[in-house]
This record gives structure tokens, sequence and C-alpha cells, in this order.
């Protein structure tokens, strides 16, 4: 018998964690860099809340949860889990960059791990969307090298902000405080601290190759707080923009 | 020459006076790619348009947005256009076939009344 609490609570987080890092994305529509950019970018940005969908979808048709456009958007800020790291705002792109791709890359790591879940719901998804994270990543890690390399400026830049979002990063794998165990013990999945290295295996080797230098982890505090309710000042006017048009009118059909 | 162009293509390449040899050093300006898509496997690569890129890495994610989004597609191959040797426009001439030679070309044999009748013997 899975704990459906404590399931509930980590399809809450990953899914919240996908719909405001995909609305965010979805800022740089029609500002992105150069035209072919600006479509892929938002593309994945579309793809991201497609995710987010999925998620909630489960949860509403396997553990009793509201219908995912309510819960989507008419929660309270209090009720959302998403990480730190998805709700800053977008800056200038080298952070958007860095901030996609340490993301993206710690989502493939995590969806990768529920191929083999006890959860039935998570190996279908995570099988369902491995060519779409495949291709998120290969596009991070490709302008990572290509900017990288692209002079001293550009590679200060994304030294700089590698350096300030790798905490905020870390972020991604707060433990749930009252669950991880459970998942573990029910397979459903390894749970975070082992995600965070596997994350970390797989970042390092990219980082090495655009040679940016990864900071002396253990000397990082990961920015924790999001799991458990506690939102950076930038969530709130996110929501209130997200959910404006279905605040118009929250019964309509669409 | 200033350049108040947002576009990185336009703005990286540093132009001097006009007449000057323009030197573009790697990775400082964007090149065009030429994307070929393959519909299914063991299908041929059609050539279906460019995209603008900096590296061949890119150009193959590019191409996947530009091309690959709505239509079925297995794969993609990029080729920098600067790579792909052509004629020159002037020698169409060469191509210009000479009308007696239509025996030459395929459509010359005529085989469907020898295929029918085979069909028709069985």
């Amino acid at each position: 018998m899975m704990n459906n609490a404590a399931l509930t609570d980590l399809i809450i987080k990953m899914a919240d964690d996908e719909l405001i890092q995909g609305h965010r994305n979805s800022e740089w529509t029609g500002l992105g860099p150069v035209m072919e950019e600006d479509i892929a970018f938002s593309s994945m940005a579309q793809d991201k809340i497609g995710h987010a969908w999925a998620l909630y979808r489960i949860l509403h048709e396997d553990l009793g949860g509201k219908h995912p456009d309510t819960f989507a958007f008419l929660r309270p800020e209090k009720e959302f889990k998403s990480s730190h790291l998805v709700e800053m705002p977008n800056g200038e792109y080298d952070f958007s960059l860095m901030r996609h791709f340490l993301f993206d890359l710690a989502e493939a790591i995590r969806y990768e791990s529920l191929q083999d879940s006890s959860y039935e719901p998570f190996r279908l998804l995570s099988k369902k969307v491995k060519g779409e994270l495949k291709y998120h990543t290969l596009h991070a890690n490709a302008w990572i090298m290509q900017l990288s390399r692209a002079g001293e400026e550009s590679y200060d830049r994304m030294q700089q902000a590698l350096n300030q979002t790798i905490a905020l990063a870390a972020g991604i794998f707060e433990p749930s405080q009252h669950y991880e165990e459970a998942l573990i013990d029910d397979k459903v999945y390894p749970g975070e601290k082992e995600l965070y290295h596997r994350w970390l295996d797989r970042i390092y080797p990219v980082l090495v190759k655009a040679s940016l230098n990864l900071p002396e982890m253990s000397a990082i505090v990961p920015v924790y707080g999001g799991r458990h309710g506690l939102h950076t000042p930038h969530l709130q006017p996110l929501l209130k923009e997200m959910s404006e048009v279905f605040n118009l009118d929250a019964e309509a059909s669409w | 020459m200033s350049n108040d162009s947002l576009d990185p293509r336009v703005n990286r390449l540093k132009l001097g006076p006009a007449g000057e040899v323009v030197k573009v050093e790697e990775g400082e300006n964007w090149n065009i790619y030429e994307v070929f898509h393959q519909e299914k496997r063991g299908a041929h690569h059609e050539h279906v348009g460019c995209v603008h890129a900096p590296d061949p890495q890119l150009a193959l994610v590019f191409a996947k947005e530009q091309f690959a989004r709505r239509k079925k597609c297995v794969n993609l191959w990029v080729v920098k256009s600067a790579d792909i040797l052509a004629f020159d426009v002037e020698d169409e001439d060469m191509f210009a076939n000479n009308m007696e030679k239509t025996y030459r070309d395929a459509s010359g044999f005529k085989v469907m009344e020898k295929i029918n009748k085979f069909k028709q013997s069985k």
C-alpha cells in the first residue's frame, strides 16, 4: 500500500517547479536573443507546462486531487511547493540559461530515476518525457559550451551566473520534512540526497568541458524553504499574473 | 562603422572601411547551415531550408525547432552552407539536354504493355 500523502507531496513539488519554471521561461517569448533561440526556448517552456499538467493530472485522477486548472491557478502562495530557483526573475539571458541548464539536468536525473519507480504513473510519465528531456539537456549543454567559449566577457558572465545560481539549484533537492524515508522505502524514488549526488555527477563533466569552475559544494548552503511553503517575494506577483485570465471567470469552460 | 542592430549576427562582425578584407574569427559571426530532414528511417534526407547558428551543435537544435516540430521527423542533418560545392549559375548550360537523346531517359522505355501482358498470362 502506497503512502498517498507522501506521493502527493512529491508530485506537488515536482509539478510546481515545472509550472513556475515554464512560466518564467515563457516570459522570454518575443525577447530571445535571436529568432531561432526564441522559438526553441518558448517551445521548451511549453513542454515544462505540459509536464506540470501531466503531474497535476496524476494527482487529480489517481490521488483524489483537484482539477489541474483549479489546482494550478487557484491555490494560495503558501500551498505552492516550488523551489526558490524557479521563482527568481529571469534577469539577463546568462542567468536564465544557467538556470535552464541546472534545472533541466536535475529534471532529467529525477525522471530517469522514475523509470524504476514502484508507482506506475511515474513509470509511464518518465517514459513519455524521456525524449523531451534529452532534447532540453542537449540544448542547455550546447549553449553552456557555446557561451563559455565565446570570449572573455561571455565566459565571465557564465561563471558569474553559475556562482549566482548554484546554491539556489542545490535547493531543488530539499528533502521532504516528513516523507523522505517512506518514499525511499516504498521504492517510489531514490530520495533527494541520492538525486543530488547524481545531479552533481551529471553537471560536472559539462562544466569542466566549458572550463567553468563549480564552486566548492561543501561550502555551499542550499537555498531551502520552497518545499514547505516559504517563498521569495517574487512568487506572489508571478502567480497573480499567471492566473489573471483564469480568474476572470474561474468557472468558464475553455 | 556603428551598427545599432540588436541581432548578434550583425553586431559581432566588426566592419572596417569599405574595400578592406573582413576577417571573420571562429565563433565571431554566425554561419548559415542547410537543413536536411528525414521523415522515416531509411528514407532520403531532404533539404528543407536553413538556419543561422554559431556552431553545428546549435544548428541541430535550431533545425529541430524550425523543421521537426510539426511534420514527422526521425533525423536531421545540418551542413554548413559554405561547405557545399555547387556549380556556378552561369554553367547551367551544361545541363541542357540534347533533345535527340531522350532514348537515354528511363522514361523512354515503354514497359507497361509487357507488364500487363505478363499479368494476364498468369
